[in-house]
């Protein structure tokens, strides 16, 4: 289909829609029937198998057209991550019962995979899921879950196995977070606020019908979910976007702040921000290609380096200012209900930056990732791969 | 801005491939090494089959003017190629920097008799001005002579800025008629020159030149980075091969962490500097406005991950990487050369500061 085409489909729907009376969940809900809502989706799940690259253009024509969105913000986890999974491991039933009232926000979604013992070596994860009838009981310990508190499900790795090595014991599952059994408590992180959760699962029950891949197979469909997540953090920006955009406003607003040491290291890190948007583009140019790799992980190196050097150096900019914190909410356990590294004061930016190097990857694992899927170095030496599980010293 | 296309074209790769054939063949690095030792026999044969075998001499010369119509595309691939060989021709101060000057709408026909000369890669010249000088720095035509000229070695004629009294001009001079003075030079693969030219020697070319020579010194900037990315890579797959065959402690040493780690940054740094001189040669190819904030944020940074990759090279070959036979140190003394050359990466900052509006103290 032209993009022409695809613009004639969204005027003929947006004809018999019109944005101003249609109730909001009603207009969302007709859009995904009409495959209008992430087209490159496959027909019946809220797509036409388009290309990716015409997304935007829908985007933009039902912004203009003063549509509603899905709030694609409150559900980063469920549109990047669950929905391409299922896409690519679910049954016809799960992707039919899971992906409208996903895509549509009535349902959201967060992710159980990391645990106090499973961070980098996520492959290690105990948490237990025990065959019972048509089903499953679950026990265990997630941390790092953000947006559990709003969650109505979950996409939750388990072991099903600890006789088996750590990659072939594990299975992936769909878990209802309204299941009694779960227990969502905030975690509070150095900016005061509490932006994740652990999540403490006690004989949680979940059919089998919400298995997503094959027993044992969860490893791979893991996997494919943390290449969605990498995948999903270079996008098309415009000159001076994200920090260095918040640094370079800060410095025109107060000239009487500059001093020639930090000036110098201002244009240092805003070359350095502009390179990383080249290389962006380059490498998105790359992808359209057919040229895929795992280089997304040497821009989420990059990413995070100039992230909070910009952040450490608006503080400085900013001298006694940047000593006050957070005026209107200090230090108070908050609940925010979306992520935003570039928004608020400079002393949250800088301590937020903070979780640019570890989540998503540390930028140790990171640079193992590209020494060796990239540069072709040798991995790591390892004890673990081959043991069973249960053998595993811990 | 960003909407460039920064992929080489199938074209722009045929080209490359002719560069890096002709250059395996032709520059071999041993002979490369043997310049520091005063052997410069390499230089004049491998530039004339670049320079009128492959026609590169007149790679960005306009077709009316008998050169090839390239863009600074095509120069910039030929530029990696040269960067990874550290090739001893003089590509980038008579193909690009001396022929731009001379693209100038203020040519005269003497100007444009030598543009047709030089495209054709019968002769080859030099911009008489300090290698360091960077696009936007001052540029005076003085009696007397001018230090540490790139290019003047390997040129039959010398494009000398003189200040008149209405303004700057260019004079081709011929080489024999000047004394160019051999320097012992950081990197002898592009040896510098002392040149003294005679008082009102030689033809003027360009009339009102001043912008034409900050438009050549601009290009040659954007340029130098290719140039500076080439020679990274060089840097990065040779260190690469190496640690994949250099066993210590019963293993090769590219298995250890504290070697992967700094490679990984390394990669991380060379494809940044991929995309800044890739989009510097895009930009200046169609022109874009946003040439001159392209130009200063490539040599910000490209100029400094290349003299990295230098560094790293010697540093993670270990010993082998501080002698004399290895290549390494070629390397390293191109690319420190090259940081300084049209400008440091600190000159570019400032010059960075006007063109986006960061001013600083007292701006």
């Amino acid at each position: 289909m032209s993009i022409e085409g695809l613009r004639a489909l969204v005027a003929d729907f947006l004809a018999g829609h019109d944005p101003r009376t249609t109730d909001r969940l009603e207009f969302l809900r007709a859009r995904y029937d009409a495959g209008l809502a992430w087209v490159a989706y496959p027909q019946g799940h809220g797509g036409r198998g388009l290309p990716q690259a015409m997304q935007p253009e829908v985007d933009r024509l039902f912004a203009e057209a003063g549509a509603p969105d899905n709030r694609p913000g409150t559900n980063g986890i469920g549109l990047g991550m669950a929905a391409p999974t299922i896409l690519s491991y679910g049954t016809e039933e799960q992707k039919d019962r899971f992906l409208r009232p996903l895509w549509t926000g009535e349902e959201i979604w967060c992710q159980l995979f990391s645990e106090p013992g499973a961070g980098s070596d996520l492959a290690n994860v105990s948490t237990r899921a025990v065959r019972d009838g048509d089903g499953w009981v679950v026990n265990g310990q997630k941390v790092w879950t953000s947006g559990a508190h709003n969650a109505r499900y979950a996409i939750l790795v388990a072991r099903t196995d600890p006789d088996q090595p750590k990659h072939f014991g594990l299975t992936y599952f769909l878990c209802d977070m309204t299941d009694p059994g779960v227990d969502v408590r905030p975690l509070r992180q150095i900016t005061g606020e509490a932006e994740f959760n652990e999540v403490f699962l006690t004989d949680v029950r979940i059919p089998d019908s919400q298995r997503l891949g094959a027993e044992g197979e969860g490893w791979k469909v893991a996997n494919a979910t943390l290449n969605n997540e990498r995948v999903s953090i270079g996008r098309s920006a415009e000159r001076e976007s994200g920090m260095i955009g918040v640094v370079a406003r800060t410095w025109r607003e107060h000239p009487e702040k500059r001093t020639s040491e930090l000036h110098d290291r201002l244009l240092r890190l805003w070359a350095e921000a502009e390179v990383f948007r080249m290389t962006g583009a380059r490498l998105r140019q790359k992808l359209a290609q057919g040229q895929p790799g795992p280089e997304g992980s040497a821009m989420k190196l990059a990413f995070a380096r100039i992230a909070q050097q910009l952040s450490g150096l608006e503080l400085e900019i900013l001298g006694e200012d940047g000593l006050r914190y957070e005026s209107d909410r200090g230090w108070s356990m908050v609940r925010p209900e979306t992520v935003d590294f570039t928004g608020r004061d400079a002393g949250y930016r800088y301590l937020r930056a903070k979780g640019n190097s570890i989540e998503g990857g540390t930028s140790e694992i990171l640079r193992n990732v590209v020494a060796e899927r990239v540069l072709g170095l040798p991995g790591e030496h390892r004890v673990d791969k081959t043991l069973p599980w249960k053998e595993i010293p811990r | 801005m960003s909407d460039l296309d920064l992929l080489p074209t199938e074209i722009e790769e045929d080209l490359r491939g002719s560069v890096r054939d002709l250059l395996g063949d032709r520059c071999d690095p041993a002979a490369v090494i043997a310049m520091y030792d005063g052997d410069r026999s390499l230089v004049a044969p491998l530039w004339k089959a670049l320079a009128a075998d492959l026609g590169l001499a007149g790679l960005l010369v306009a077709e009316e003017h008998g050169g090839h119509g390239a863009t600074a595309r095509e120069a910039a691939v030929v530029l990696e190629e040269l960067g990874r060989h550290a090739a001893p021709v003089p590509f980038l101060t008579s193909a690009v920097i001396a022929t731009s000057v001379l693209e100038s709408d203020s040519v005269t026909p003497a100007g444009r008799e030598l543009l047709a000369a030089l495209a054709s890669g019968e002769r080859t010249a030099a911009l008489v001005v300090p290698w360091s000088t960077g696009p936007g720095s001052p540029v005076v035509g003085r009696a007397g002579t001018v230090t540490s000229v790139a290019g003047a070695l390997d040129a039959d004629v010398l494009l000398v800025p003189v200040t008149t009294t209405s303004g700057l001009e260019i004079r081709a001079v011929a080489a024999e008629r000047a004394t160019v003075t051999p320097v012992v030079s950081l990197d002898m693969t592009r040896q510098l020159a002392d040149v003294t030219v005679p008082v009102g020697e030689g033809e003027v070319v360009v009339a009102d030149a001043e912008g034409a020579v900050r438009d050549a010194l601009e290009l040659g900037a954007a340029l130098l980075a290719s140039e500076q990315v080439g020679a990274a890579r060089w840097c990065l797959d040779t260190t690469l091969a190496y640690v994949k065959v250099r066993r210590q402690f019963g293993r090769v040493v590219g298995g250890f962490q504290a070697i992967k780690h700094r490679l990984a940054d390394l990669y991380t740094g060379v494809e940044s500097a991929t995309a800044a001189a890739r989009y510097a040669a895009v930009a200046h190819a169609v022109a874009d406005p946003d040439a001159p904030v392209s130009t200063a944020v490539a040599q910000a940074f490209c100029s400094d991950l290349a003299v990295l990759a230098a560094e790293e090279a010697v540093q993670l070959h270990g010993g082998i990487g501080m002698t004399w036979e290895h290549p390494a140190h070629v390397y390293l003394k191109r690319a420190k050369a090259d940081q300084v050359a049209l400008g440091t990466p600190g000159r570019h900052r400032a010059r960075l500061a006007t063109l986006v509006d960061l001013p600083g103290v007292g701006g």
